[in-house]
């Protein structure tokens, strides 16, 4: 065996060690749009508090409710555009969609997902408000380093952001909105672009 | 030195599949026989006989159960295999430094 073959040896090992482990297809044009969509809810949210009151929510209000609808919105979107662009790119790269990779993908992801929704509605219905934007980057952020282990490595990174912007927002709560605008909005948009260029771009 | 080094070049992962098998599994708890079939693009009998070949080396451990009434294989790397695979690769890795 010459140098050139143990180098191709060990190209193709760790070419198998990720294609077996890791769900790679997502897309980075995804990110780009929750972004986006993230910008948009935040803006309407920011327009009902601005306009039909001032200043103070009220938990059982309509304006309340209306925000929170955006926000479902916001999340149902984002997840859709998600599924549909990554099944697309699964399509283009000739990989299957639902396979153990994306399943343990998808698992490790909604874990620290779905404990943080159930804990962020609970201290709502104790009237504890001002920690949701903290908590809800938070628990997005240690969703995105859990299943950084079963992705794309770079997602890790922008789950390390998000964490530390739930804590200043956690300890600034005034600061809670606009540190929910940077990290899902802006945050979501730039990181986004960057593995769209790195990646879907070749 | 260069003679140390061929020592922890295991003939057994002397090739591809076998190979492939390793890597798979040296990442994964354990993996079914067509998944490893679908990632290697290997047909049934050419991967049966190199699976039979890293069992008898004890570098893989063959786990049959039954899921429902069908029979399901799995495959995992056991003890020896994962450390014999590490020599293998880092002597893969001196080498190509050299």
């Amino acid at each position: 065996m010459t140098q050139q073959d143990y180098l191709k040896d060990l190209s193709e090992i760790k070419d198998l060690m990720n294609k077996s482990s890791r769900f790679i297809s997502l897309s980075g044009l995804s990110g780009i749009l929750a972004g986006t969509y993230a910008l948009i809810g935040a803006a309407i949210a920011y327009w009902l508090v601005t306009t039909y009151s001032n200043g103070v929510l009220i938990l059982d209000g309509w304006i309340f409710r209306s925000c929170l609808l955006t926000l479902v919105l916001v999340a149902a979107f984002s997840i859709i555009t998600g599924i549909l662009l990554t099944t697309r790119k699964a399509k283009k790269q000739g990989t299957k969609i639902w396979d153990s990779t994306s399943k343990r993908l998808v698992l490790n992801f909604i874990i620290p997902l779905v404990v943080g929704g159930l804990y962020i509605l609970i201290i709502l219905s104790q009237g504890k408000y001002g920690q949701s934007g903290g908590l809800m980057l938070i628990f997005y952020g240690l969703a995105l380093v859990n299943a950084s282990k079963y992705s794309i490595g770079d997602i890790r990174y922008l789950g390390y952001i998000q964490i530390f912007l739930g804590l200043i927002g956690a300890w600034q709560p005034g600061f809670g909105f606009w540190l929910w605008v940077l990290g899902f909005g802006v945050m979501h948009i730039i990181y986004g672009s960057w593995m769209h260029f790195k990646y879907d771009i070749k | 030195m260069s003679k140390n080094i061929i020592q922890h070049i295991n003939k057994i992962f002397d090739h591809r599949i076998r190979l492939g098998i390793m890597s798979i599994l040296m990442v994964n708890d354990y993996a079914e026989f067509n998944t490893l079939k679908e990632l290697l693009g290997a047909t049934d009998g050419n991967l049966a006989s190199h699976i039979k070949a890293l069992e008898k080396a004890e570098f893989i451990i063959i786990e049959k159960q039954f899921i429902g009434k069908k029979p399901n294989t799995r495959y995992s790397a056991s003890t020896l295999g994962k450390a014999e695979f590490k020599k293998h690769l880092q002597a893969l890795e001196k080498l190509i430094k050299q």
